[in-house]
């Protein structure tokens, strides 16, 4: 075992153990690329021509020990044949793991997720650091495939098909603590023990445990057709099949083939490899990869910060406090009324409870979330985030009045939604320190934020400001301060269309459900519901000065009725337990065939217009943007990937027969002409 | 500003390290206690309280660490420097939870002073508070600290309620059973007198030596200088009045709210009783001699949660920072007496003070004497305005007289405030300088009675 490797390193200690190091060249982050497997292919071919006594597997990375296969090369497949020959190699490196004669142990810290915890399910015995760091979880439904390294095989006979399924349909990663309990992992112990379980577990290996009866009676035969249809309906609670098939697929392997393993290996291949070259997967990876985009706009590193100022205790402002307290962060939320200050600590504790668990951890976060009535920690922070009402007058007198106060490099951040920067900070000293933190809600499910700059706005502190925003792991987009900024502005028109549809009498649940069909999370009048109405007359009203949209009548009448959304029990909806009522419409009711169309081609066709006017500089970030702050259906990539995917000129007759029919609201935009000239270029 | 100063010598302790005691007994020879000026002067530069929340039969919001650290990161938010400029931590604190061993250091971790910043607890019953200004000021008097956050704490609704020794010994002979047999068999020796349990705080507020409550010591002081009922419960309703007033005209700045984890907001001592009145209070019973006593849960300090700290500066300190003096720590003193006498000490703390100073009644501006019991309080202004008492007593060669009550307790006490045990002593300090500043005076005096036979008072004056 001499042979030097790029990414392994080979020890075999005195007694006769060998330790296999895994190092991945010029990365932080070990992910199971070509190279390493076929290294490791190597190094289990020589292992089996000379038997050790035991083989270990740890990683030498400070991140974790494997974070999955190596996506980049997920989108390099030429078709199904060249994605099944690479998964084929990866099964029979994988087998020849499991097959080794001697005890094999993988020895897991941090990340352990996808093909790197199906390499460690191929190992006789895991051992995992209980760190809260330590992740473990097959995430491949996410990336829309399932695992395809022998993972669904392996953990459905180590767990039992429930809590493997869990595991697989939902992509959830488990904390070492967790895994250790459902027996995924044989030890969860401190970082302090590692080796010594690892030496222990060799010295006496334990006999291999099965699982009682009932968990292997759910895998039986008989029982597996009726505990599939279960499954399935679980999986259609979230996701149609026709949209994400991954999951669907999954099943049906268990259900098709689990009582023979060799059979059941050869078909998950061959179902990774035609999902992996299919449209959601793509898409989704695409998504993978707009996401670590937009992280990357967040790399200044020279950046610190320990204290953050939130100057309002509203909902948004109270809810960004106790998110950046929960990332770490010490905050001093600012506002004169008490109740609000209280009621924000209420749902921080909530949050901190759910998020934390941990009785230590949530009595930390709590302390570092300090009500400040009094504006102390304004002189102290790093990055000051005013969340006040919208009103521009108060704003300014705001802002000029702590300027003199705070740090001078410290952040100056608005959230405003819809007032332009400039507007705010031409009252300053420094005018150019002004940028906007743009947020959504609800803060703690929301990744992205948008960073507001005006032409006036400083450009580092702009970068200052996204490095920030990856500090409380959202993730930022830079847009231009124009009216809407990217995300409310595109949405606005759609949900417009939506009120319109509704008040030309269409049933509310037929415009949801043709949203939803489409793939986005919620239907727009739904949504509506939830944001609040009141909130979306101010911004549409808002919007309307700048663009042209006309705000419905229906939306003021409900407002002034104080019928407001979910929040006030009743909006387009009826509420009941925070659930909206959505009555069936009539048998006899046919819908109109275009409601679909009408509303995602404004949608579309906003967004355009946002990248005609630089609201934000790429098509890229714009979808970024869009599926991150709307959640705009992830498997379609995006607006403009779906726009290229549909193609501009089937799209631009659309446009024009909605016009016709419908008037001006779906006057193509000026953009489109680019777009046509980009793709014929 | 934020860079830390530490003297090597504050945060790595050695044996070696000499405390300069030495001019400190050299002027306090008095046979009471201990006490005396301290050599390099010791400066209080800020400070800030919670609430006092009255406990209602059941662990209030907010356990003692918690209690600290709300005010502790008001105060220290509003500082020049940042938290680990501090050298040090010293609170008091009487009964800490199970999980709040030496709850100073907790504290201070979680307040972010800094993982390499010592912290003690100090335990001197109703007095801890003052103690822990009182090492704080030792410690900077004696350089070994420039920066001390020191006060106390208590959240008395959240008491230990123990399991008697019986049933420990059940729990323990449980454990060792191994069979089922031998298991039920211990089950079958469990009795109603297993499950009955030790209220901590009534032990805590029973005098350990000669098994007194410190109600029945009140009665004793009552019984000596012939106080009535109605004059205990005239100080009782005057005291709430006054508290009544200090709220209405916003007096109590020091206090930072608290916000609890269900949404609700605690913005002042939610012990006031402003319908008080002496005919209202006369109709209750007494709670510790029953039924002839005359010392009522209306004339005692209330059963309260709260905290109070303080932030201590040597000269140094004060002038690296930039800071706000708000007043000196010129003298203190400790005292001891018969047990049963406890509400004496304050006689007997505040006696050797003056006589150190040459001071009489009239040279001290304002006065906050602990309202451990209204017979207490009064107690102690009667044993002054005795003759018998001073000669025999203090060593006076005569009654030293009465007391002004207009500059004593000017914005009620524990009877309408609370008394926290751990924390009275550091508030009475704080507010003490609060009512010199607003009143433009110069000096006064703080003092408590203390559970066991104790007494100890401060002399702070305004810079």
């Amino acid at each position: 075992m001499s042979q030097d490797y790029q990414h392994w390193k080979i020890e075999t200690d005195p007694t006769g153990i060998v330790w296999l190091h895994l190092d991945k060249a010029d990365s932080a982050t070990n992910v199971l690329s070509a190279a390493i497997l076929s290294e490791f292919s190597d190094i289990l071919e020589a292992l089996e021509k000379n038997v050790p006594r035991a083989v270990v597997i740890m990683s030498d990375k400070a991140s974790g020990f494997i974070a999955g296969a190596d996506v980049k090369e997920f989108t390099s497949f030429e078709n199904e044949e060249a994605a099944l020959q690479a998964i084929h190699r990866g099964h029979a490196i994988f087998n020849r793991l499991e097959s080794l004669s001697c005890p094999t142990i993988a020895l897991i810290h941090g990340y352990c997720l996808g093909g790197g915890m199906e390499l460690a399910l191929a190992c006789r015995y895991r051992v995992a650091d209980n760190d809260p760091k330590t992740r473990l979880g097959l995430p491949e439904v996410r990336l829309g495939i399932h695992p395809g390294f022998g993972g669904t095989l392996r953990s459905i006979r180590l767990l039992g098909v429930l809590s493997a399924m869990d595991m697989m349909l939902t992509g959830r990663s488990l904390s070492a603590r967790a895994a250790q309990k459902l027996g995924l992992v044989n030890y969860a112990v401190p970082r302090r023990h590692l080796l010594n379980a690892a030496r222990g577990i060799i010295k006496q290996p334990p006999k291999p445990t099965e699982l009682p009866l009932w968990k292997r009676l759910a895998s039986h035969k008989q029982i597996r057709p009726l505990l599939a249809k279960l499954f399935y309906k679980k999986v259609a609670a979230k996701a149609p099949r026709s949209h994400y098939p991954a999951p669907y697929s999954l099943i049906d392997l268990w259900v098709q083939h689990y009582d023979d393993p060799k059979l059941m290996l050869e078909h998950e291949a061959q179902s990774v490899a035609h999902l992996i070259v299919g449209r959601t997967a793509q898409n989704l990876i695409r998504v993978f990869f707009l996401q670590e985009q937009l992280k990357a706009l967040g790399k200044a590193d020279d950046f610190t910060a320990s204290h953050v100022h939130v100057i309002g205790a509203g909902v948004m402002g109270g809810d960004i406090a106790a998110w950046c307290a929960l990332r770490g962060f010490r905050v001093t939320l600012q506002d004169q009324k008490h109740e609000a200050l209280a009621n924000v600590m209420k749902r921080a504790y909530k949050l901190f409870q759910k998020r934390l668990k941990d009785r230590l951890l949530i009595t930390d976060a709590m302390d570092r979330l300090i009500p400040d009535p009094k504006g102390n920690g304004l002189s102290r922070a790093d990055v000051i985030i005013e969340a006040i009402f919208e009103d521009v007058d108060v704003k300014r007198e705001l802002f000029k009045s702590i300027e003199p106060v705070v740090k001078p490099d410290a952040i100056l951040a608005t959230n405003t939604s819809s007032i332009p920067l400039d507007e705010i900070s031409s009252v300053l000293q420094q005018p150019p320190r002004l940028v906007g933190l743009h947020f959504f809600n609800p803060v703690a499910l929301m990744p992205l934020v948008e960073i507001v700059q005006s032409p006036t706005t400083d450009t580092g502190v702009a970068n200052t400001a996204a490095a920030f925003t990856r500090k409380i792991d959202r993730l930022p987009l830079p847009v231009s301060s124009t009216p809407g900024f990217l995300v409310n502005r595109i949405l606005m028109p759609y949900l417009i269309e939506a009120v319109t549809l509704a008040q030309e009498g269409i049933p509310l649940k037929v415009i949801d459900d043709a949203a939803t069909d489409f793939g986005m999370p919620m239907g727009p009048i739904e949504l509506a519901d939830t944001v609040g109405l009141d909130i979306c007359l101010h911004v549409a009203r808002n919007l309307s000065q700048h663009m042209t949209i006309e705000v419905p009548e229906q939306l003021q009448k409900l407002v002034d009725k104080g019928q407001l959304g979910k929040k006030s029990g009743q909006g387009f909806y009826r509420f009941k337990d925070g659930k909206p009522q959505k009555d069936l419409p009539a048998k006899a009711y046919t819908p109109p065939v275009d409601i679909q169309d009408r509303l995602i081609l404004r949608l579309l066709n906003e967004a355009v217009a946002c990248l005609r006017d630089g609201v934000v500089s790429t098509e890229d970030l714009a979808d970024g943007g869009v599926i991150f702050g709307t959640g705009f259906a992830p498997f379609r990539g995006g607006p403009f990937h779906y726009i290229h995917y549909r193609g501009t000129a089937q799209l631009l007759k659309m446009l024009e027969h909605l016009q016709q029919r419908y008037g001006p609201r779906f006057a193509a935009d000026e953009g489109w002409q680019l777009l046509e000239n980009n793709a014929a270029e | 500003m934020a860079t830390k100063k530490k003297a090597a010598a504050s945060k790595k302790r050695t044996s070696s390290a000499t405390r300069s005691t030495s001019s400190h007994s050299a002027s306090m020879s008095h046979k009471d206690g201990t006490g005396g000026t301290p050599s390099r002067p010791v400066f209080i530069v800020d400070g800030s309280r919670t609430p006092f929340l009255k406990a209602r039969n059941k662990p209030g919001p907010f356990p003692a660490a918690n209690l600290a650290v709300n005010c502790g990161r008001a105060l220290l938010s509003r500082q020049p420097f940042e938290p680990p400029a501090i050298d040090e931590v010293i609170l008091g604190c009487v009964m800490p939870n199970a999980d709040e061993a030496n709850i100073a250091r907790v504290i201070g971790l979680r307040l972010g002073i800094g993982k390499d910043t010592p912290a003690w607890t100090v335990q001197r019953n109703c007095a801890s508070g003052m103690q822990a200004l009182d090492c704080a000021a030792m410690e900077i008097a004696s350089k070994r600290a420039d920066l001390i956050l020191a006060g106390g704490v208590e959240s008395m609704s959240h008491a230990p309620v123990l399991y008697n020794n019986a049933m420990v010994t059940w729990l323990g002979t449980l454990n060792s059973a191994k069979t089922l047999g031998q298991r039920i068999k211990v089950f079958s020796q469990l009795r109603p007198k297993h499950l009955k349990p030790i209220i901590g705080l009534l032990r805590g507020l029973t005098d350990p030596v000669v098994g007194l409550s410190m109600g029945q010591t009140a009665e004793n002081l009552a019984y000596r200088f012939g106080i009535t009922r109605e004059q205990m419960d005239t100080f009782a309703t005057r005291s709430h009045m006054r508290l009544a007033q200090a709220q209405d005209n916003g007096h109590l700045d020091e206090i930072e709210p608290l916000y609890d984890t269900n949404g609700n907001v605690y913005l002042h001592d939610d012990g006031l009783r402003r319908d008080s009145s002496v005919e209202a209070l006369a109709k209750l019973r007494p709670v510790f001699d029953k039924p002839f006593g005359l010392v009522t849960a209306g004339n005692s300090a209330q059963v309260t949660d709260g905290a109070a700290l303080l932030l201590l500066a040597s000269e140094k300190a004060v002038n690296d920072y930039n800071l706000n003096v708000i007043g000196q720590l010129v003298d203190s003193q400790w005292s001891a007496l018969e047990p049963a006498q406890m509400g004496l000490g304050p006689v007997h703390a505040i006696t050797p003070i003056l006589k150190r100073h040459k001071f009489g009644f009239d040279d001290i501006d304002y006065w906050e004497i602990n309202e451990a019991f209204a017979a207490q309080v009064l107690g102690c202004l009667a044993a002054w305005e005795e003759d018998t008492y001073c000669t025999e007593e203090l060593g006076l060669n005569g009654a030293l007289g009465a007391l002004n009550q207009e500059r004593l307790n000017v914005d009620g006490g524990g009877v309408s405030i609370g008394h926290p045990v751990g924390a009275s002593g550091a508030r009475i300090v704080l507010h003490l300088l609060d009512v010199l500043k607003r009143n433009q005076a110069q000096r006064g005096i703080a003092s408590l009675c203390i559970g066991g036979g104790q007494g100890g008072a401060m002399l702070v004056e305004r810079v």
